[in-house]
This record gives C-alpha cells, sequence and structure tokens, in this order.
C-alpha cells in the first residue's frame, strides 16, 4: 500500500523506461526508501536505528565473508587461524576481526534500542503487529547467529559458551541429554560443534537480511509510525522518505561510524572477555564464565530460578529464559491500549521506565558473578520482567486514562514547535 | 505541482508548507555530503581487498635453501619454492653442448643457456616446474620420466617441448620455463629466492 | 467473548513466574542468613595489579623499542627456558628494530630447536629455527608444560600491569590479620610460592627475577627486578598484539575522517530540512 498522493517513480532515460519494463528493480527502491515512500514527518533520532541495524547487518555481513577466507575451522586450528592468521599474518586481518567482533555488539545495542523505541512508541500494536512479530524474529536470529559466531575463535569462552549453552537442553525430561550430544555432535564441543557452528554462523545472516526484507514490507503496508502514535491522515503529514530521511539517516550512519571506530581502534578488547584469549582446554573451566554483554539479561533470568516447584529449577531456569524473549511475540495482544505513544499515556510510561532499568539490573546482574547478593537481585528483578509484560500493562491498558491525542501529526509539530497557522492554510489551501 | 503555483521561480515549498529560497545553492552540501561518503565506503574497500594478498607468513616462505651435493650429472630433483615446483638440475657435458649447438635467435624466446644459469655453474640448470602454457607440472625430472623430443621437460597436458636448457622448443606453451633468482651460498648450496 | 481462563491465562503464566521466583528468593534469603558464605581467601587476599604505565599506552601510544629489545632479552634468558611463545614468528621481532641478519642469529642461536618428521626415517628429530618459523614450544618435565606467553598480557585482565605485578609480587607476603583467618597461608604448600596478584593466591613458579644484574642489558640500563619486570610486561603486551601502534595510528586518522564527513552530513541534513517544521 501506498498513500495516494504518493510519488510515482516515473523513468526518463531510455535504458532506465527499458530497466523498469524487463525488471522493476529500480521502481522497487525507489517506493521502498525513495522518494516513493511517504513517511511522517515528525520522526526523532529513535526512527534512525532501523536503518542502522540494516546497516551493522551489512558490515557483519562484508567483514564476515572476507574472515571466512581465512578462518580454519576444525578445533586444531580455529584459535590459531584467528590469533595467529588473522590477528598478525593477514593484511589488515585484525581491523577485520576487531570490526566483526565488535560489529555484534553494535548491532545488537542497535537493535536493542530500536526494540526499546517499539516499546515506547506502542510500534508492535495494530496496524503493525507484522511488523513486530518479524523484528522479534530477527532478534532470535541475531542472537544466535552472535552466540555461534563467539564459539568461532576457539578460546575458553567460546568453548564453555559452547558447553554450557547446548547444556540447556539437558533441562528437557526425558530427551534432554540426547539433544545436547546431537547439537555438539559428541560428548563436548569439539570439530563437529565447531564445523555446524560454522556452517550456521555463514548461513543464518542471509537468513535474517530475508527476515529484514519481509520487516520492511510488512511496515510498508500501514507506513511507518511516529512519536505521537496518530495515524498520517493527508499529505501535509508526511515527507518523502528521499531526500528527508536519507539525509537525516546519513547523519546517524555517521555517529554510528564513529562510536564503532572508537571501539574497533580504542577499545577493541573492551566489550570482549579475557579469557577467550586462551585457547580450549577441555580439561578446565575457567572461573568466572559469562556470556556476552547483550546475553547478559537473559543470562540473570536463567540464575534466578534456583527453586524446584512441580519442575527442576534448571528447567524453570531454561523455560523462563527463553519465556522471556518469546512473551514478546504476544506483546500486541497483552497491551489492549487503543493510544500507542507512550508519551499520551502516563502509567505506562512509568512501567516503560521502570521496564528499562529493570533489564539494565538484569545485565548487570548477569555480568556479575554469583554472589547471593547478585542472585536476589536477579529474582527480583526477573519477576518484574515477567510481571511487567504478563501482569502490569494489561492491567495498566484497561485502567489507564491517556492523555488528549493531537488531532493530527501536523498539528502536534506546529503546536510543539509554536508555527505560523499561516503556512498551515497556505498548504491546505 | 499545482501547490508550487504562485511561488518565484527560484523558490519553492517544503512540504511543511515553507517557502524556500534558491534551493539549488543547498545543493552543494549535498554533493559534498554524498562525495565524502563515498570516498570513505572507497576506502573501506580497500583493507578488505588487501586482506586477500599473500599474508605475511606465506610471505616469509619465500626464500628456500637446496642442498645439490647429490644430484648427479643428467640427475634432476624436484624441490619445492614458494609452494611450486622447482627443478633443480645436473646437466652433463653432451647436455651442455646440444643447449649451446642452438641458434638462440631461432627460438621462440630467444635466451642462451648462457642467460639462464649463474658463471660457473653453467651445469646447474634451476627452473620452476611449472609449464609457462597453463602451469601444469612437466615431466623430466623423475627418474625415468619422458623428457620430450628436445632432452629437457616435455609438458604432458598440451605437449610442450622444452630442450636441455629449459627453453621452450615445441608447442603452445609461449615463453621458456621461468628461471627464479636464486644464488650460490657454497658449491653444494643455493638459496632461491 | 473468550472464556475467562483464556483472557485471564496471562496472570496465570505471570503469576506462575512470579511466584517461583518469589520461592526461590526465600530461598536465597535463607541460605544467605543462615549459612552466610564465608570468607574466601582470595577475598582477604587478593590484590589487583599495581599500575605501569608503558609508552605504547593511550590513544597516541608507540611501543619504546629500547625496552621492548631488553624485554625480548629478560624472555630469552630467563622466562623461555620453561614458557614458549608459539604464537609469535621470529621474523616479527623486526618490527623492534633488530636487522634482517640480527633476526636470522637470534633465530638459528635458538635454544629450542624446530622439531622435524623424517618421511623416510619415520622418527622426529630437528634443525635449527629459521626467521619464518614461530617461536619453538617448550615442553617442561615435571608438572607440566607452563603456559605459552604470546597472548599472556591479553589473557589476563589487565595483562601487562599483570605481568609486573605478578613478577615483582613474590615480596609480599600476607597481612597478619588475614593470616590470623587464614593460618594455612603462613607457609606455603611443597614446591609453590605465595603471590597475591595470582588468583590462587599460590602458584607453582618460584619467582623468576630474583636480583638486580640476572641479565645484562646491551643498553646499559640498571637491570633491577622492578626494570627487568616492567621491560618483560611491555615485551609481553608488544607480542600479543604487535599490531597495536599502526591501529591506534589507523584509528586516528579514520575517526577525523568520520567527524569530517559527519558533520557535513549534519550540514546536509539540515539543509534538506531547512524550513520543514518536525
Amino acid at each position: 500500500m501506498s498513500f495516494p498522493w504518493a510519488k510515482h517513480y516515473e523513468p526518463k532515460q531510455p535504458l532506465m523506461k527499458w530497466l523498469d519494463e524487463k525488471l522493476p528493480l529500480p521502481r522497487f527502491v525507489y517506493n521502498a526508501v525513495g522518494a516513493g515512500y511517504p513517511v511522517p514527518r515528525n520522526l526523532n533520532y529513535f526512527w534512525n536505528f532501523g536503518v542502522l541495524a540494516g546497516v551493522a547487518l551489512v558490515c557483519q555481513i562484508v567483514t564476515g565473508i572476507v574472515l571466512a577466507m581465512h578462518f580454519h575451522s576444525s578445533a586444531a586450528g580455529a584459535f590459531e587461524s584467528v590469533n595467529v592468521g588473522i590477528m598478525r599474518d593477514v593484511n589488515a586481518g585484525w581491523f577485520l576481526r576487531f570490526a566483526h567482533a565488535n560489529g555484534a555488539s553494535m548491532f545488537l545495542t542497535v537493535i536493542y534500542i530500536h526494540m526499546f523505541r517499539g516499546l515506547y512508541y506502542g510500534s508492535y500494536k495494530a496496524p503493525r503487529e507484522m511488523v513486530w512479530l518479524l523484528g522479534v524474529v530477527i532478534f532470535l536470529l541475531t542472537m544466535a547467529t552472535a552466540f555461534m559466531g563467539y564459539v568461532l575463535p576457539w578460546g575458553q569462552m567460546s568453548f564453555w559458551g559452547a558447553q554450557v549453552i547446548t547444556g540447556f537442553f539437558t533441562a528437557v525430561p526425558v530427551v534432554g541429554e540426547w539433544v545436547q550430544v546431537w547439537l555438539l555432535g559428541g560428548y563436548a564441543p569439539d570439530d563437529a560443534t565447531l564445523n555446524r557452528f560454522f556452517s550456521l554462523h555463514y548461513l543464518l545472516p542471509f537468513v535474517i537480511l530475508g527476515a529484514v526484507i519481509l520487516h520492511i514490507w510488512a511496515l510498508h503496508i500501514p507506513g511507518s509510525g511516529n512519536p505521537t502514535g496518530v495515524e498520517v491522515k493527508g499529505e501535509q503529514d508526511t515527507v518523502p522518505f528521499h531526500p528527508y530521511y536519507t539525509a537525516k539517516d546519513g547523519f546517524g550512519v555517521g555517529v554510528f561510524m564513529i562510536v564503532f571506530s572508537i571501539l574497533i581502534f580504542y577499545a577493541p578488547d573492551y566489550l570482549g572477555h579475557a579469557d577467550n584469549y586462551i585457547a580450549a582446554n577441555p580439561l578446565s573451566t575457567p572461573a568466572h564464565i559469562v556470556p556476552e554483554w547483550y546475553f547478559w539479561p537473559f543470562y540473570a533470568i536463567l540464575r534466578a530460578f534456583t527453586a524446584d516447584f512441580i519442575i527442576a529449577a534448571k528447567l524453570w531456569g531454561v523455560v523462563a529464559m527463553f519465556g522471556s524473549i518469546l512473551i514478546l511475540f504476544f506483546l500486541p495482544w497483552l497491551d489492549k491500549s487503543p493510544v500507542r505513544s507512550a508519551s499520551y499515556r502516563p502509567m505506562y510510561r512509568i512501567a516503560f521506565w521502570v521496564l528499562v532499568v529493570d533489564v539494565l539490573i538484569l545485565g548487570y546482574c548477569g555480568g556479575s558473578a554469583a554472589t547471593p547478593g547478585i542472585v536476589i537481585t536477579s529474582q527480583l528483578a526477573s519477576a518484574y520482567y515477567f510481571a511487567h509484560f504478563l501482569i502490569i500493562v494489561p492491567i495498566i491498558s484497561r485502567l489507564e486514562q491517556p492523555k488528549p491525542l493531537p488531532n493530527s501529526i501536523t498539528e502536534a509539530v506546529l503546536a510543539k514547535k509554536g508555527g505560523s497557522q499561516v503556512t498551515e492554510t497556505a498548504l491546505s489551501a | 505541482m499545482a501547490m508550487q503555483d504562485g511561488v518565484p521561480p527560484d523558490m519553492t515549498i517544503a512540504p511543511g508548507g515553507d517557502v524556500l529560497e534558491n534551493p539549488r545553492r543547498r545543493d552543494y552540501l549535498n554533493y559534498a555530503a554524498v562525495s565524502v561518503a563515498a570516498v570513505g565506503a572507497g576506502v573501506v574497500v580497500l583493507p578488505l581487498v588487501n586482506s586477500m594478498n599473500p599474508s605475511a607468513d606465506v610471505l616469509a616462505l619465500s626464500s628456500t635453501e637446496i642442498d645439490v651435493s647429490a644430484i648427479e650429472p643428467g640427475q634432476a630433483i624436484k624441490a619445492s619454492f614458494r609452494k611450486q615446483p622447482l627443478f633443480v638440475r645436473n646437466l652433463t657435458a653432451a647436455e651442455i653442448a646440444e643447449a649451446d649447438k642452438v641458434d638462440a635467435s631461432s627460438l621462440r624466446d630467444p635466451q642462451t643457456l648462457e642467460d639462464r644459469t649463474k658463471e660457473g655453474k653453467r651445469n646447474w640448470l634451476i627452473t620452476m616446474g611449472v609449464c609457462t602454457h597453463l602451469g601444469c607440472v612437466p615431466l623430466g625430472a623423475g627418474e625415468g620420466e619422458n623428457r620430450g623430443p628436445f632432452g629437457g621437460y616435455f609438458c604432458p597436458c598440451h605437449g610442450s617441448a622444452y630442450d636441455t636448457a629449459g627453453r621452450i622448443r615445441q608447442g603452445p606453451a609461449p615463453t621458456n620455463l621461468v628461471v627464479p633468482e636464486y644464488e650460490f651460498t657454497s658449491d653444494t648450496v643455493v638459496v632461491v629466492g | 467473548m473468550l472464556p475467562l481462563f483464556i483472557r485471564s491465562i496471562k496472570f496465570l503464566i505471570g503469576g506462575a513466574f512470579v511466584f517461583v521466583l518469589g520461592l526461590a528468593l526465600f530461598g536465597t534469603v535463607k541460605t544467605a542468613i543462615t549459612e552466610p558464605e564465608p570468607e574466601t581467601a582470595e577475598h582477604a587476599m587478593h590484590k589487583h595489579p599495581k599500575d605501569l604505565k608503558l609508552a605504547s599506552d593511550g590513544v597516541f601510544g608507540k611501543f619504546d623499542n629500547a625496552q621492548l629489545q631488553r624485554g625480548f632479552q629478560v624472555y630469552k634468558e630467563v622466562c623461555a627456558v620453561c614458557h614458549s611463545l608459539n604464537l609469535v614468528s621470529f621474523r616479527e621481532l623486526g618490527q623492534l628494530g633488530y636487522s634482517e641478519a640480527e633476526v636470522k642469529k637470534i633465530a638459528k642461536d635458538w635454544a629450542t630447536k624446530q622439531p622435524v618428521f623424517d618421511d623416510k626415517a619415520g622418527t622426529w628429530g630437528e634443525r635449527d629455527n629459521l626467521p619464518s618459523d614461530r617461536f619453538p614450544k617448550v615442553y617442561y618435565a615435571g608438572t607440566g608444560t607452563p603456559p605459552d606467553l604470546s597472548l599472556m598480557a591479553k589473557a589476563r585482565h589487565n595483562g601487562g600491569a599483570y605481568i609486573y605485578s605478578l613478577m615483582t609480587g613474590y615480596d609480599e607476603k600476607p597481612s597478619a590479620e588475614a593470616l590470623k583467618k587464614f593460618p594455612e597461608f603462613a607457609k606455603p604448600a611443597e614446591g609453590m610460592a605465595f603471590n597475591p596478584y595470582f588468583a590462587n593466591l599460590n602458584l607453582s613458579m618460584p619467582a623468576p627475577l630474583t636480583g638486580e644484574g640476572q641479565v645484562t642489558y646491551a643498553d646499559g640500563t640498571r637491570a633491577t627486578v622492578d626494570q627487568m619486570s616492567k621491560d618483560v610486561a611491555a615485551f609481553l603486551v608488544w607480542t600479543a598484539e604487535p599490531h597495536a601502534q599502526s591501529r591506534k595510528a589507523a584509528g586516528f586518522a579514520v575517526i577525523l575522517f568520520l567527524l569530517f564527513a559527519t558533520a557535513l552530513a549534519f550540514g546536509a541534513y539540515r539543509t534538506v530540512w531547512k524550513g520543514v517544521k518536525h
């Protein structure tokens, strides 16, 4: 769908006309991210993060393809091929490796901000449920890809990460042990594990790319949301994506690249773990094993379940950890409030910010050693996490008295800027 | 567009409804930004491409030491130089004479045996074992292998025949077998590369 | 209208998670009160690394080749007896300012030889090292092979300072207060040495740098234990990432360019949006 006032693609040169008849790819791009896509004019900088996630994905695919040319996928050779071959001998290999390792962190950071943007502005609500569902699928695929990528350098954290994460499945009654052996292709992580993880780590980004295309497609049916949550009413509410948002995204990409470069060139190991510079040793577990930072909140939830109740504590932990993500699939139906944006929802806005702090606390707990204080904090924070989605939000969406919504995007913009009514009437004339 | 009616020709209306002065002027900044971004993207491609060049460990293997003391006249060995076969051949007096007999100017790739060996070591013919046609390994270095019609090397892939100085004499190969850089560090040790 | 059960399933699931977490919380609090975790010896005695300033630190840090050469000398004369440097190649020493001939000689004279398998005899022999070889592995008969040092500066948190602290930390004994709680630390176990910078506090490596003049520096620097420790730490920071200096230099150029490009992009963004209220 598109708005009736969307600009139409009109090829001028004969070559473009010919191409448009045979394969209308330029028309497709024009309507997807060009002048043919009308976008609300009032998007703030949080709307940059979708494009940034796309940029991060492309960076990961490009650096990953080149790194794969130098990587040896074997338990005997992987650590050396990364730490000697790529890091020392391959021309600019250190750059590729640090860009790829930190690119994963950049990608996940951008995705998290993008998701919290969606939570704040109600982007998951009708008519954009499918956009949200596909986004959660992308998030899951990205986490799987990141995990398998972390195993590839075959350091201590790689090895024990593979061991512990596949160990989740042993919590499943009856078939659990068999599932872990099947996943690893052996009784402990080894060549079979490394090779299948490498194969899937190369495959999944392209699956993500496909899911991203569906995500954008689903977005273009209702069109982009906006900070007021009020739907577009007419042409005065929108600007064409190009040049308005391409220019704004260009600036966003610049800022993204600056942060990315600071990580690559000045703090390449800051987000990593020292133990992964020790070659995998199946006979000795590092004293303090933690996943990468982007898994910390979920790791904290996993560790918070320490009591058996009907089923074993371990199974509760695993169910809760996966459940904490799966809940997101149901969010469009858990939040029944017709108002999208938290700006007009006083109670939901408080709950949202408590959730942000809660997830940050969970992250801190997940990255720390499991002392009693940390475990108690994770238990409280995990309880809030589930309560937020399953109890608080559904109740709020019934009780809450939303603030009055603006009549249109343009009205909201002009109210904010104190703009003149003259141009407004000139435009509608 | 209808909504621009009544606006002077060097002005335009932005979608927000404001009247803008000469929109052309602002284009320069956009061109500059896009050009700089393109330069940046171009520069990023360099390390990606460069990473596919031989790495430092491959370059470090670029010289090979060979002990030639065990090679009798008339015999040859296959060594390895930069992961490619290298032929080291101890020519007999007859083979040297045969190579010298040929008028170099009549050859496809005119070179004399002198040009292709070191002074005082004319019996040591050291060449790459890589046919200059399409890169097969010619026969003739191993014991009992077919040395071809000119007594040097013979490439079984497409029938290129080399003489006792490793020069192309017959078949599709365009040039003589390549002589790598090398030097004798003693009477019996040669360092290639 | 959905049946009440379906409509309230979210509360049931949410309540179940909260209830189980409540049970777990009760258990954790109870255990924390009834059986508080005893203080560990590590908590009482382990120390964070001392400060170490190296020329290679910071945004504009550059390796100090003289120091790296001294550090290499300490590694060669002291550490190399037990610890290998197997991820580093002799040729890389060229970056420390050694000439090609010097590198060749260092490789040739290296005490541990390069193992070679003789295809015809079916036996292992050895040959002199070449510049293209990696430092050979050291096998240490007895307590097992000590760790390779190539990446040690990255494999420990704050690695350079850690190495320096470990080397100079053998003199530091546990405090009287700590010894009262953990009397077993008064005398280290057989064949172990106490070092507060080591994770387990006791390690099987006796103090490797024991006195001034243990090595004789070619450049005349006084070889105190502190100096040798600093130098070898600096050397191992280099082996862990020989490209660190070019990384930082490249980063400076990249970030300058990006600041310029981003400023232009911001200008372009503002001109495109000029007059559009948003």
